[in-house]
């Protein structure tokens, strides 16, 4: 596998991850997507207290030549953002699953987590898509 | 040959200047009492003190660091790069043009008025459209006033549903912006694996809240929309309209009209299709013609002829209003006109003719070399895919700055986006055959290259005044302005 | 046929051409265009002429115009006749910069990428502000899209603008706004000053931007204290159009809170034109940088560590974002933008104050002259420009034909934009005026009746 696919988060369809810590979700970009946008040189972050919605555009990553939206994988709200991000976006390219993670949220409901992807469901996906 | 070049303000000395004025000839008044202190500049200008002969070099090397049409062959696809002929500089630098006021009155500027109301009857003719405003300065500003006449008509008939604009998957991305700006949303159209608008898609995605499809025609990969007569019909019962993104009619002059389409509103660049300039991004012209039922809407003031008199016509009372505090791009409808009259008909449409041949004649040399994923007669462009050659370690992007090393300017890369490591090529009609003779063998050249050292290709270009620039870093760490060393 | 000159493709090399792509004739070329639409005729066009009778048509069209060099103008409401340096259509004559597109491939295009890096540079000097853009079509649309920024940094839909701004920007931004459903509000006028307690009451916590202009279009200038305070108090953003001649003299709108600084650079060595091509100026503070629209240059280093210059934050344009772009402009006017600068590097910081203080000193004098004219009247007291709002005894329009049998381009009308000042006329002085053309207006007016 080209893409590193970390055990221990969620993957959703988007290639975001979310990794639960008590009733807080941390969400990031996976290896594969800032693999695919390349060298990431802006991000846009919701603010902290922002209700976010599964599957709705939450944060704005940026690179040279494109814009993606980060699709929360989970409802909540906003508790922290990675205010880091805003002077080195960088970090999602370097540390993606670690420092380059986004905003935590307050999980609103438990079960949207296990609708995720795991590691081996994600990295079938992973394969999928990028024979396409 | 790779050196900076020093900044303007890292130029000068206090104390030079590069201006004659002739000195003040009335009773000089003290600045305080024509100006309250409080309402004075406290702070420095910052601007640089030259000698002229010094400003002169500094631009004038500036222009040797720059590629125009006139340095070369410059197959920028969608941007129509032909021959900006010279006559129409001398003939919009003319004192009696340059140097009008818009508020001057009308009968002292009945020159003007005539051109304006001679080329507007040009226009109409080679769309086949009812009426005309010249005042959009570029293509996305016609585009954007052909929205919001569209959407002054859907409002007038109290039809307020009409909340979508159509819009095909290949379609520059003014079209997308443009459509939000006039504050509607926008349905993709897929397209077809013959790369044409899916006909049986767009039926699906019309209904009464649509308020027009915009379409290029060719599109911009360079195909003809045969179907247009069934999707002109669609949309029409649909009680939709259609918008012409003239971006392309170039390739179609003399051959047939958007008018006869069934097309309700068109756009031009005139920067592209009439031959005037781009001046580096600007300034452009995007005329706007409308049929019959749409003239309500125009913008005002249009520009009309009574008993030999021309005059612009503010009578009209369902106007959007303006979009241009005076009359548009008057300057760049001087050249466009002068072009169109020394063309006539028959040299508009040898332009077309000779646009689409020179296209597919490059299409033929180079699909022997590179990826052509679909291969079928073209208009005006073609695009290839660099798929193949990504793969082997240089792209799009780099198959193009191996083009600057060769002395051409390079095509249009990565888009449409429909196609992966996108090459869109457009010759124009102004090339001779030796150049795309010339362009073609390079072209090889590069391919070979990259069969033979891809990661070489992929780290030009070498004989450019500097080398590859660090977009990210310009992205990262912004650089908007020079500041002075504190 | 016409345009051969133009044309390099000779019957011989088409006919190759033709048999390399594999048709019989040009015309095979074409047969994806269905048959209903194609056209059966000739396009009736005029018949093609040659260059000199193009030229000559051109010229005739040409002479039935007045213009700045066979009269002496007193016009403006936006657009003036300044002395144009001979260096600045030298340079935008120079075809590697007119002829280019877009600089797509930063390599090859260094010229007009430090140009325009120049450029926004100056145009930061000028207003205070932190970034500006390679330029709007004019100002007009500067103000619209302006105000807009204005709507996305706050999310909010409405904007009030003065009634002391531009009328012929007013429009644009009435029809901008209306087609993209936002509220636009205007804010009285009193004794031809924004009346700055009206605009306390309307602010509120729903507006967006507020877009005053400076001078204002009655030439007058306006007092800018509090403004900005008024506005921030609500987190309202503060846009103001000015004419960046005036900045030479005036204070910088940093210097009075202003947020966005837009404008027209007509005066900025920018022919007339009829009107167009003008120059858009847009300029803000550093935090709205993602919210500037257009095309916007930037410093970064080559692969060896040389400076160069790119287009940068592409991600904000139309052609990457897409629907959710700043704005749709693409095309601008970026070699007139080539022109200001080199303008304003012509004048430097010493001829910009000497132009703009001539515009200040003979307006002022031209103003008191007409002032004491029996039955002229200066409507508006308070400091100006260049320009002064006089009320006439009698129709302007015939006024302005009187005059123009003298040569003279005279004030523009103000009563069709502003219905109850009746007879008031709008006179702009610029540093080309000479006392004795000023004189000779005044004597014209005197015998006037």
């Amino acid at each position: 596998m080209k893409y590193n696919i970390i055990d221990g988060v969620k993957y959703t369809r988007k290639h975001e991850w979310a990794r639960q810590e008590g009733s807080i979700a941390v969400v990031g970009l996976s290896d594969y997507a800032q693999d695919k946008l390349g060298e990431i040189v802006f991000v846009e972050l919701p603010d902290v207290g922002t209700e976010v919605e599964a599957g709705k555009g939450s944060a704005v990553i940026e690179s040279v030549k494109a814009v993606a939206d980060l699709y929360a994988p989970v409802s909540g709200t906003v508790t922290e953002i990675n205010e880091e991000l805003l002077d080195q976006p960088e970090v999602i390219n370097s540390d993606p699953y670690g420092d380059g993670w986004v905003y935590k949220v307050e999980i609103k409901d438990e079960g949207q987590m296990s609708d995720l992807m795991d590691k081996p469901a994600y990295e079938k996906f992973v394969v999928e898509e990028d024979e396409k | 040959m790779r050196k900076s070049k020093a900044l303007i303000f890292e130029m000068g000395r206090t104390g030079r200047q590069g201006y004659s004025l002739p000195s003040n000839d009335v009773p000089d008044k003290p600045l305080g009492e024509l100006l309250p202190d409080k309402m004075q500049r406290s702070c420095d200008l910052g601007l640089p003190e030259l000698s002229e002969v010094e400003i002169i070099r500094h631009f004038t090397e500036l222009s040797t660091r720059n590629f125009g049409v006139d340095t070369g062959f410059y197959p920028l696809g969608s941007c129509t790069m032909k021959y900006n002929p010279k006559v129409n500089e001398e003939a919009a630098a003319l004192p009696g043009f340059a140097f009008m006021h818009p508020c001057q009155p009308q009968q002292a500027s009945q020159g003007a008025l005539e051109l304006l109301y001679n080329f507007e009857q040009g226009l109409k003719e080679l769309t086949a459209m009812d009426r005309f405003t010249l005042q959009p300065a570029a293509g996305a500003h016609g585009e954007l006033t052909g929205l919001m006449v569209i959407q002054a008509y859907h409002r007038h008939r109290g039809d307020h549903k009409r909340n979508k604009v159509l819009i095909p998957l290949s379609a520059h991305g003014t079209n997308p912006a443009t459509v939000s700006m006039a504050g509607y949303e926008v349905v993709q159209v897929p397209c077809d694996d013959r790369g044409l608008v899916d006909l049986n898609a767009l039926k699906e995605a019309l209904d009464d809240t649509t308020a027009a499809l915009m379409l290029t025609n060719p599109s911009t990969l360079g195909l003809f929309e045969e179907e247009i007569i069934p999707m002109a019909r669609a949309v029409h019962e649909a009680g939709g309209l259609l918008y012409y993104d003239g971006a392309n009619m170039n390739a179609i002059m003399g051959y047939t009209r958007p008018g006869d389409m069934g097309f309700d509103v068109v756009h031009l660049n005139i920067h592209k299709t009439l031959s005037t300039p781009h001046g580096g991004g600007g300034p452009g012209g995007g005329p706007v013609g409308v049929k019959e039922r749409l003239i309500p809407f125009l913008p005002v003031p249009l520009v009309d002829k009574k008993n030999e008199e021309f005059y612009f016509d503010y009578d009209v009372p369902d106007s959007i209003g303006k979009v241009h505090a005076f009359y548009g791009n008057f300057g760049v409808a001087v050249k466009a006109y002068t072009y169109m009259r020394m063309m006539g008909a028959e040299g508009l449409k040898q332009a077309s003719t000779d646009a689409v041949i020179n296209a597919n004649y490059l299409m033929s040399l180079l699909k022997k070399t590179f990826y052509l994923p679909y291969d079928r007669i073209c208009k005006h462009e073609f695009v290839l895919s660099a798929r193949p050659e990504k793969k082997k370690g240089a792209g799009a992007g780099d198959i193009a700055k191996a083009l600057l090393d060769r002395g051409f300017h390079p095509p249009t890369v990565y888009f449409p986006l429909i196609v992966e490591e996108a090459l869109m090529i457009e010759p124009t009609d102004t090339e001779a055959k030796e150049t795309l003779d010339a362009f073609a063998a390079v072209m090889e050249m590069i391919a070979k290259d990259i069969d033979e050292d891809a990661e070489k290709v992929a780290h030009g270009p070498y004989n450019t005044v500097v080398g590859r620039l660090d977009e990210v870093r310009a992205a990262r760490s912004p650089i908007l302005r020079w500041e002075k060393e504190s | 046929m016409g345009g051969k000159h133009y044309l390099p493709l000779t019957d011989e090399d088409r006919q190759e051409m033709l048999a390399k792509i594999g048709v019989k004739s040009a015309d095979d070329l074409f047969s994806d265009i269905p048959a209903e639409v194609r056209l059966q005729r000739e396009l009736d066009l005029p018949p093609a002429i040659s260059e000199s009778e193009v030229l000559k048509h051109l010229n005739s069209l040409a002479a039935k115009n007045k213009h700045f060099h066979n009269c002496v103008s007193f016009m403006g409401a936006g657009v003036y006749d300044h002395f144009i340096p001979s260096i600045v259509s030298h340079i935008t004559g120079r075809s590697e910069f007119y002829t280019c597109y877009t600089p797509y491939q930063p390599e090859i295009s260094q010229g007009i990428l430090q140009a325009i890096f120049e450029y926004q540079t100056m145009i930061c000097q000028l207003t205070g502000m932190d970034v500006a853009n390679a330029s709007m079509y004019d100002g007009g649309t500067a103000v619209a899209e302006g105000a807009v920024m204005g709507c996305g940094a706050t999310r909010r839909s409405k904007a009030l603008v003065s009634k002391s701004v531009s009328p012929f920007y007013r429009e644009v931004l009435r029809n901008y706004f209306s087609s993209r459903g936002l509220d636009l509000e205007e804010i009285p006028v009193k004794d031809g000053y924004t009346d700055k307690s009206e605009l306390e009451k309307m602010l509120g916590d729903d507006v967006a931007s507020v877009i005053l202009q400076q001078p204002n279009f009655f030439g007058l200038v306006e007092d800018m204290d509090n403004v900005a305070d008024m506005i921030h108090s609500h987190k309202a953003v503060f846009v103001v159009s000015v004419d960046p001649l005036s900045l030479a003299l005036l204070k910088s709108p940093a210097d009075y809170g202003a947020d966005i600084v837009v404008g027209e650079g007509q005066s900025l060595g920018v022919p007339a034109s009829f009107g167009g091509p003008l120059l858009g100026i847009m300029a803000s503070r550093s935090k709205f940088v993602r919210q500037l629209p257009g095309r916007i240059a930037g410093e970064t280093v080559d692969s060896e560590g040389n400076r160069g210059f790119v287009l940068t934050l592409q991600t904000r344009e139309q052609h990457i974002r897409r629907e959710k772009a700043a704005s749709n402009i693409c095309s601008n006017e970026a070699l007139v933008a080539l022109g200001a600068s080199v303008y304003m590097a012509a004048m430097g910081p010493s001829g910009l104050r000497e132009v703009a203080g001539q515009c200040l000193q003979k307006a002022g004098y031209a103003r008191e002259k007409i002032a004491a004219l029996d039955g002229f009247e200066d409507v508006f007291p308070g400091p100006v420009f260049k320009e002064f709002a006089i009320k006439v005894p009698g129709d302007p329009a015939e006024l302005n034909k009187k005059l123009l049998e003298k040569d003279i381009l005279g004030g523009v009308d103000l009563t069709p934009f502003y219905p109850e000042m009746k007879n008031t006329m709008l006179f702009a002085v610029t540093e080309k005026r000479t006392r004795e053309e000023i004189d000779s207006l005044v004597r014209e007016l005197e015998g006037w009746k």
